[in-house]
């Protein structure tokens, strides 16, 4: 009888597990790459790492704030540090990637694993819905959340091209894979994956599979819907919602993430600046997540794609009352 | 320009010379340089209408032995990837650390006394984005000290002989994050860093044993098997000797408490907190204060033109 315990956390098909195996190819490339580790490597993909370079795996025990700091001093003396813990650690040193990473505009990443309700039965205190609105309140802060495991690859090398601080979202359950292999991806830029002139989702991460789920159900009903995927949350993409404004009239946008201060801020933010239209949001409705399996998390606190399909249809109604 | 004494630590340890051979200069000439960072300093607060006066004054003479001494590095080494940091983490001292950039060519004495002014790169607290030679930018405590241990570790992993020294106040040492990186550095055996605790006793309200009390602070940092050693922060000679030691140090890493006075050189400051915090300086007080540290007429009339 085996007494080794299974270990639940080493998914073969999460983003934080594409996210580990990229990041552990691209070392070889990336000669000046360091992986930071707050004895989590198991949980954040970075194991791949640790066993494919272990003399670039510095391990700073259970403690983050020092570790994002010393993040900064290892770029001052050249190195590309990635800062890796779960995302409700990240904001435990907000504070230090703002004045040790950011203020001194260091090429540093930070990568999140275990973000949203995506986190599951950890329970609502691991689930970090602050995340991305903490980290897009810093001057010079970019925030990516990848939506697939094919895309956690392209943003990965994006990431390390990329000269300045970055925070990565990955994620902890088995991802949906919604690309192709003919996928591209630049920091900055939103992409329509489904046309439509009806309404326009905007989502990232593991919302995006929800929207195009969403999209299918709608086409049902007769309605067209254009799915962007915006894995930038910033730099937001303007241009590209601001054409989607002209062609759609009405927005939804889906994110594993506070409602407030998130993607759908983001895009809020600049179509109120530049084509208003009638948005609505789904996310977590400023509260705070539970137990359970990520499935059932979603359609308890509304992030699923029939969910998505509702607010669609609001977002829809609002524009025709508007005209 | 003041040009910083050759000492040369790249020397293998058993060829340094002892401290007795210092150059015969040497002690005076950081005297007069810790003498000037000092006036300095409360000229910049007193044109600022804002600054921390008490923990500038209490770390000039550590500040006047690193740079005159200690560091391997100069203006023209800015850039040099070889070149010994040095990082302020006790942020608020930013006035001593423009001064004594100012003592050794880093910047210019004149610009350095528009602390705190609007498009002065002179900032509050040091930004690095302004003035490269400040190595990082400080100001929320215990940052400082882990930025250090971070370059400290790049270092170690290039391959380089080049050390790492940071200042950290007495109060600062009341943050978790510093005792996170001090088990850190032990646990990473980084023998290439050099921390340095301007222990004035005193932090922004009282007394630091009133507040959240330090002692037995050389016990807490050897239990976490820091090399330890305890000197007068004011006395030339043992920093100079405390430094040359802490150089020596094998496979871990080096902490001097420097037993220092709040307010150092300006008798009214002396030992009383409420010259810690930002506070505004009359023309009187900066006077008083600039004659207590040896500024004659001209010169005060200078500083506080």
């Amino acid at each position: 009888m085996s007494t080794a315990p299974a270990l639940i956390a080493q998914g073969n098909d999460s983003l934080r597990e594409a996210f580990g195996k990229a990041l552990s190819g691209l070392a070889d490339e990336f000669k000046n790459v360091v992986v930071l580790d707050a004895d989590i490597a198991g949980g954040t993909g970075v194991h791949h790492f640790r066993k494919s370079h272990p003399d670039r795996f510095i391990q700073f025990g259970i403690a983050e704030q020092n570790m994002m700091a010393a993040a900064g001093g290892l770029a001052a003396t050249g190195f590309i540090p990635i800062v890796t813990t779960f995302a409700v650690f990240c904001l435990r040193a907000v504070e230090q990637a703002r004045l040790s990473l950011a203020y001194t505009r260091r090429n540093a990443k930070i990568v999140a694993s275990h973000p949203g309700l995506d986190v599951g039965p950890d329970g609502g205190s691991a689930q970090a819905l602050e995340d991305m609105a903490a980290f897009r309140a810093i001057p010079g802060m970019t925030v990516i959340s990848p939506a697939d495991a094919t895309e956690m690859q392209l943003a990965t090398r994006a990431m390390l091209e990329y000269d300045g601080p970055v925070y990565m979202r990955t994620g902890r359950s088995p991802a949906k894979q919604v690309f192709g292999n003919d996928h591209t991806f630049e920091i900055g830029k939103g992409k329509i994956v489904r046309d439509g002139k009806d309404v326009t989702i905007v989502a990232c991460g593991v919302e995006v599979a929800r929207a195009i789920e969403a999209a299918e159900l709608l086409a049902a009903d007769g309605i067209a819907a254009r799915v962007v995927n915006m894995a930038t949350i910033k730099p937001i993409d303007s241009d590209l919602l601001t054409r989607c404004a002209k062609h759609t009239g009405c927005f939804v946008t889906a994110e594993d993430h506070n409602i407030h201060g998130g993607l759908g801020s983001a895009v809020a933010e600049s179509l109120a600046a530049t084509h208003p239209c009638p948005i609505e949001y789904v996310g977590v409705k400023d509260v705070f997540g539970a137990s359970g399996e990520p499935e059932e998390l979603a359609e308890q606190f509304g992030l699923t794609a029939p969910h998505i399909v509702k607010a669609a249809k609001r977002a829809i109604s609002r524009k025709k009352k508007a005209k | 320009m003041a040009q910083p004494i050759p000492f040369d630590r790249r020397a293998p340890v058993q060829s340094k010379q002892p401290l007795k051979a210092l150059p015969p200069n040497l002690v005076s000439d950081l005297q007069a340089s810790a003498a000037f960072v000092r006036q300095h300093a409360i000229a910049s607060i007193y044109h600022a209408g804002s600054g921390h006066p008490g923990g500038a004054l209490s770390c000039a003479d550590v500040l006047a032995c690193l740079f005159g001494a200690e560091l391997n590095f100069w203006p023209d080494a800015v850039n040099d990837p070889q070149r010994d940091r040095f990082v302020l983490s006790k942020g608020h001292a930013a006035p001593a650390l423009y001064a004594v950039g100012a003592q050794y060519g880093f910047c210019n004495k004149r610009e350095a006394l528009k602390l705190r002014k609007l498009n002065s790169p002179f900032q509050g607290h040091p930004h690095v984005l302004d003035m490269p030679w400040v190595e990082t930018s400080t100001g929320s405590l215990g940052q400082g000290f882990s930025v250090a241990l971070g370059m400290a570790m790049g270092l170690k992993l290039h391959k380089s002989q080049a050390r790492v020294y940071t200042l950290l106040g007495d109060g600062e040492l009341q943050e978790g994050e510093v005792w996170e990186a001090a088990m850190c550095a032990v646990h990473h055996k980084l023998d290439n860093l050099c921390t340095i605790v301007d222990y004035n006793k005193m932090q922004s309200d009282d007394l630091n044993a009133n507040i959240m009390r330090l002692e037995p602070l050389a016990a807490k940092f050897r239990a976490f098997d820091w090399a330890v050693i305890e000197i007068d922060g004011h006395d030339i000679p043992e920093i100079l000797g405390a430094l040359r030691r802490a150089s020596s140090t094998h496979d871990r890493p080096s902490l001097l408490i420097a037993h220092t006075v709040k307010g150092k050189g300006v008798p009214y400051m002396e030992g009383i907190p409420t010259w810690h915090g930002s506070v505004k300086l009359t023309r009187e007080q900066a006077e008083d204060a600039l004659d207590a540290l040896g500024a004659n007429k001209e010169q005060i009339a200078e500083y506080l033109a």
